[in-house]
Order: C-alpha cells, then structure tokens, then sequence
C-alpha cells in the first residue's frame, strides 16, 4: 500500500472542494472496497478525505411517504430497519444476501452502490484492463467469464456490477443526492451507472469531487409485496451470478404494474423496462412471465471465455426473474 | 505523514504516532502488541481479524487505524479479561475450535451477532424479513458466513451459539 495524507474534513462542501482539486485524492466512507484496492494497487491515492463525520447515519420519512436514507447509513443498520423491511423487502432482502454480517456493519449506502466490480483481472493489476488502466486491452473476453455480462457490455469491457442494494434501488426508482462544486443536485439512481461503451473506466455518471450525500425511495405501494433473489456459487458470502429484484401488482389475474431490475447481468443495475412493459395488462400467468423474460433478454449475448463462456447466464436469469414473477404473482 | 492517534483498546488507552495507511489490524498486533486478531487473508474475506468497534464486529484489517481514534476497541483477549466470556465458554464446552487460529475472530463475531439478533436484525436466512427472526441452525450458520474455520469446526460452533443464546 502506498502512503496517503489522511484528511477530516470541517464539511461536506470541504470535502467536495478537496477531492474535486485534486485527482489523487478519494473520498473515504465504509473503506471495504477502497482498503481492498489500497492493499491490492487498483487505488492509489495520495489522499484520503474521510467523509463518515460529514454526511448523515439517518434515515427519516420524507413528505410523500417515501424515505431519505443518509449516505453513512451502515448496510446493517439499513437492512434492519423496520420501515425498509415492511415498505421495501426487497432492499431489506438485497441488503442482507450481500457480504457478510462484518462488512455490513461497515460498508455505507451511498458507498455500497459505488463499489467497483469483482473483475478479477481489474482487480490483479498484472493482468491488461481497461477499466483500471484505459487502453491496455479487456483480459476477460476470453479468460474467465463467470461473473461476467450479457447485456449491455462493450467491445472494451464486459465487468458486472457487484451490488445487490443497488438493484432493488434500480427497480424502486431510487434517486441520489449529489453535493457538487456547482451545489446539489439530484439523479435518477437508473441514471447514476454507466454502460461501459469506450470509457469503461468511469463506472458513474458522476463527475471529480461528486459527493453522494442521500439515497431516497420514494412512496411506492408495490413495493410492499417485493423479492430479491440472488444466485450465487455457495449459499451465502458471495457475488451474484444473476439476481432479481422485483415486485409486482396483480388484479383479478391481470398484471397491473411491475418493478424489474437485474443484477450480475451489466455494467450497471440492469432495469428490466421491456419486461416490465410486456407484463402490463396480461394474465398473471407463467406465459406473460416467460415472455417478459424473453423480451428482455432479446439482445443478451455470452462472452467466450476459458471457463466454457457465460452463454449459461442467460436462460439463468430468465429463470430466475419467471420463478420470483411467479412467486409474487401465483401462475395459474 | 504520520499522525497521532488514541486507541481504546479492551479497556486500556494507548497514544501511538502511526502512518494513516496503517490497518486497526496491524496497529493492535504491531503496535499495541494485542495479537488476538489474526492475520488471515488481509482482503476481508475470512474473519479471522474480527474485533468489535462501540460494541459492533468489523473487520480489522479493512479499518484504518485513525478512524478508530478514542474509539472503544474490544478483541477476544478482552472479553476474557475476568474469566470466560459467556460465547468462550460456549466454544470449550462444545468444542468449537481446532487449531485455533480463527477462534478470536469467531468469538468476537458471534458476540456481534448475538447482540445484533437481541436487536431483532433480520438475516438472509430468515423467510420474512419483516418478522422478529428465530435463531436457528440455518440463521446461526448465515449470520457467521464471514468467519471462516479451515479446521471445519462449524459442526461445534453453531451448537455453542445456539446454546449461549438459549435457542433449539
């Protein structure tokens, strides 16, 4: 690990104002990614802005029923809380079916969504990456491709997107605040990923000193009734090969609206819109499910790799989304 | 580069001038000469390093060191202080160790875990994330997932826990 200045700032705009001035310096919240990429070489920053004692551990109900969670909320303590796991389960669920009890002690909300992927070769800084190191080749196309993409990859990279939390936002039409040089604003959380297109390096939309301050869920019945569904290589302490975050609202047999997002699929929390576009108005039925599952998966394509490939992703997911459908919604 | 900072380390201060990189992990064993916590995989992924920060189980090696600055650090050795602690006691009677290694990690672990249960966290193994969670086999076994034993003495440790917090 290379030696770094280790700064407390007075504030969230100090904090905002040091890292955006500086390319070398990084901002510090759970530390269970960052310490990682420290130890490993993938980050080495000449400076450490700690930003735990400058954004919020709260989380309080906002005017609309919705709810505004802090940035430093520990993972724990957000899947723990009682309003999260009766208005949105599925958070709840994703939360806890990620790392283990330790890390979600540690690692914040703002901060788990703005981990970096488990490639391992971005993460083995011997081998060519262009999300670590721009232009000197993808080692994964190829090579090992388990955790890899179907959908939404480029030429240059084919890294997933670890997060299990940041998912269920994707299919709750989360939203984050932003602390800027240019003040706050606020993103759509579907907009707040990239695909990796030619600049796989940049994983966010976010721009040099962006400071996440809030993640909300806004008011959302369907929620209520929501799964997410993980799987995985071993039973728990695991990246996901594909999951699915989904909750669904059914009328006398007809599906009425859905929230579908993917995970373990893209360079970004996969929203499912064609799948959910394809429920609306039809029969609560295997067959509606097995063909919003289909059309969203119309344009997936597996990576070659030493491994076999991923080619077995795709009916994965498809799968898996048909059975959490068919939990939420019986089949009849 | 370096910079002062205070630990609380099982009751007892200690002043130390260390660099910001430095782990909590390796300023308790290099500095404080505490060596309960174990240097497993330094990456977070096996446990063996776990000590309870305000009463919560983090992991050591993934924690700089001045984040932890009049912070209350407790290890293994510490819960010991005045005979067994309730969960070291648990891990005698039931045998639940072997080479050892990850058995301060385990400890400090499971006494996080129990006190996060008592909160009524719910856990991945729980069917209704919504309900007061039941202490199982199955929930013991997810709610330590991150403490790994090469030994395989999980056959003895889920007994000892489920026997500390009075479950089935």
């Amino acid at each position: 690990m290379t030696p770094f200045d280790y700064r407390v700032p007075t504030s969230a705009g100090a904090a905002v104002d040091t890292v955006a001035a500086n390319p070398a310096a990084v901002f510090l919240a759970g530390g269970t990614n960052l310490l990682d990429h420290l130890k490993l070489g993938v980050a080495e920053p000449e400076v450490v802005v700690d930003v735990n004692a400058v954004t919020s551990d709260e989380i309080r109900d906002d005017d609309g029923g919705g709810l505004w969670i802090g940035a430093a909320v520990r993972n724990s303590d957000l899947a723990a809380d009682r309003r999260i796991r009766t208005r949105y389960p599925a958070v709840a669920e994703a939360l806890l079916s990620g790392a283990s009890g330790q890390l979600r002690n540690m690692a914040t909300a703002a901060g788990n969504p703005l981990q970096r992927t488990r490639c391992v070769y971005f993460q083995d800084t011997t081998t060519p990456c262009n999300k670590r190191e721009p232009g000197t080749g993808c080692s994964a196309v190829g090579g090992y491709t388990r955790y890899h993409a179907v959908l939404g990859a480029s030429d240059q990279c084919v890294a997933t997107h670890p997060s299990d939390l940041a998912v269920a936002l994707a299919a709750f039409d989360a939203e984050v605040q932003v602390l800027g040089t240019g003040g706050t604003r606020v993103i759509p959380f579907v907009d707040l990923h990239r695909l990796p297109g030619d600049a796989p390096e940049r994983d966010t939309v976010l721009e040099r000193g962006d400071l996440v301050t809030a993640i909300t869920l806004p008011a959302l019945p369907i929620a209520a009734k929501s799964r997410y569904r993980k799987v995985r290589d071993r039973a728990s302490f695991a990246f996901a090969l594909v999951s699915v975050a989904a909750a669904l609202e059914v009328e006398d047999g007809i599906v009425r609206d859905a929230r579908i997002a993917l995970g373990g699929v893209a360079h970004k929390p996969w929203r499912a819109t064609n799948a959910e576009e394809a429920l609306r108005g039809m029969p609560a039925d295997e067959d509606s499910y097995r063909r919003a599952a289909r059309l969203e998966l119309a344009d997936a394509r597996a990576v070659a790799g030493l491994d076999g490939g991923n080619a077995f992703k795709i009916p994965l997911v498809a799968r898996t989304l048909v059975a959490v459908l068919r939990e939420l919604g019986g089949a009849r | 580069m370096e910079t002062d900072v205070t630990l609380r380390v099982d009751g007892a201060e200690h002043d130390l001038r260390i660099e910001p990189r430095t782990t909590l992990l390796d300023a308790l064993r290099e500095r404080v000469g505490n060596t309960s916590p174990k240097r497993g995989c330094d990456h977070g992924q096996c446990g063996s390093c776990t000590v309870l920060v305000g009463g919560r189980r983090v992991l050591s090696c993934l924690t700089l060191a001045v984040r932890c600055h009049l912070a209350e650090v407790t290890t293994a050795r510490g819960l010991g202080q005045s005979g067994p602690h309730p969960v070291q006691q648990a891990f005698l009677d039931h045998d639940g160790f072997q080479c050892g290694f990850c058995t301060p990690g385990q400890i400090c672990s499971a006494v996080g875990m129990l006190s996060e249960f008592s909160q009524g966290h719910p856990s991945h193994a729980s069917a209704d994330v919504a309900a007061e969670p039941d202490l199982t086999e199955s929930e013991v076994a997810e709610r330590m997932s991150g403490n790994l034993c090469r030994c395989g003495a999980y056959a003895n440790i889920v007994p000892a826990l489920l026997d500390v917090a009075g479950g089935s």
